[in-house]
């Protein structure tokens, strides 16, 4: 299954419609929570809101995430060790109040488990090297190596 | 949370605002804080006595707050208590740090970013993220 999420704000229509689009060429579920969007997808489930508890159950179940590349979005899928295709939201297209997500793709592309796409067009590739990346890369990335043994020196030391 | 693997090698005890959430993630002796803001003057005031008193009773060594207002609060009460205490701002603040992360520049012993971007001549300093 896969999982496509923008978030419990905002509606984020241009990302549901692409995914509606792509979703029967798939061959497996695919379940979108939507927020406030307008689009009714046609070949996915979909809900507006899901309750914290229950999103996580399906973080768990299913194979990769698909979200707007919000924060909160990339520290589940790292919890659940499930790969993340994030598709930032744009500021000229009146999808958010500035163009931070861009900046944050920009700042976590490359990492293992996160495949960015800029734009519609790139998302079909980057669905399919998500499913490829497959769930095993939840390996601890060298920054979090960096914040966890300056975590330790502190306690440790009182200093970083 | 994700820090977990780190700090569990030590005696931690975790304070909340959301025991429950807590609880889902295997931690059932988290100490409740009330929630607060700036904006709700009283509840703020409440919050503050809860986190002296919850410091107090702890003597921790070392408090460390990974964000929001009853966290600093925490970090405030650490300081009357002689621990050593420890912000780091929330990754989720790339833009730019936290209102609690700007007076824990001053008041936390030290302080950290999790966006390099965002690092200070001397604070706060980069070491690393979740991510």
């Amino acid at each position: 299954m896969i999982l496509v999420t923008v978030g419990m704000q905002l509606g984020f229509d241009r990302l549901i419609e692409a995914m509606d689009a792509i979703a029967p060429t798939l061959g497996q579920e695919v379940i979108a929570q939507t927020g406030q969007g307008e689009y009714r997808p046609k070949h996915m489930e979909m809900h507006a809101k899901i309750a914290p508890q229950e999103f996580e159950a399906l973080v768990e179940r299913c194979s990769l995430i698909v979200s707007h590349a919000g924060i909160g979005s990339v520290l589940t899928a790292q919890r659940y060790g499930k790969p993340i295709v994030l598709f930032p939201r744009r500021h000229a297209l009146g999808e958010h109040r500035n163009d931070h997500q861009v900046a944050t793709v920009r700042h976590l592309e490359g990492r293992s488990g996160v495949i960015v796409a800029m734009d519609e067009s790139g998302l079909a590739g980057a669905i399919h090297e998500g499913l490829k990346a497959g769930a095993s890369e939840a390996q601890r990335s060298p920054t979090a190596t960096r914040l966890h043994d300056a975590v330790s020196r502190f306690i440790e030391t009182g200093k970083l | 949370m994700l820090l977990r693997e780190t700090l569990d090698q030590y005696d931690t005890r975790y304070a909340t605002t959301d025991e429950a959430a807590a609880r889902q993630r295997g931690i059932n002796d988290a100490i409740a804080l009330p929630d607060c803001n700036k904006d709700r003057p009283f509840a703020a005031i409440w919050c503050a006595f809860k986190a002296v008193y919850v410091v107090s009773k702890a003597r921790p060594d070392v408090v460390i707050s990974t964000g929001a207002a009853p966290g600093f609060m925490c970090i405030l009460a650490g300081r009357l208590t002689g621990a050593k205490t420890l912000w780091i701002d929330s990754v989720a603040n790339g833009e730019q740090l936290s209102m609690c992360g700007r007076l824990s520049v001053k008041f936390a012993h030290e302080c950290l970013t999790q966006w390099e971007h965002l690092k200070g001549e001397n604070r706060p300093r980069y070491e690393g993220a979740v991510l």
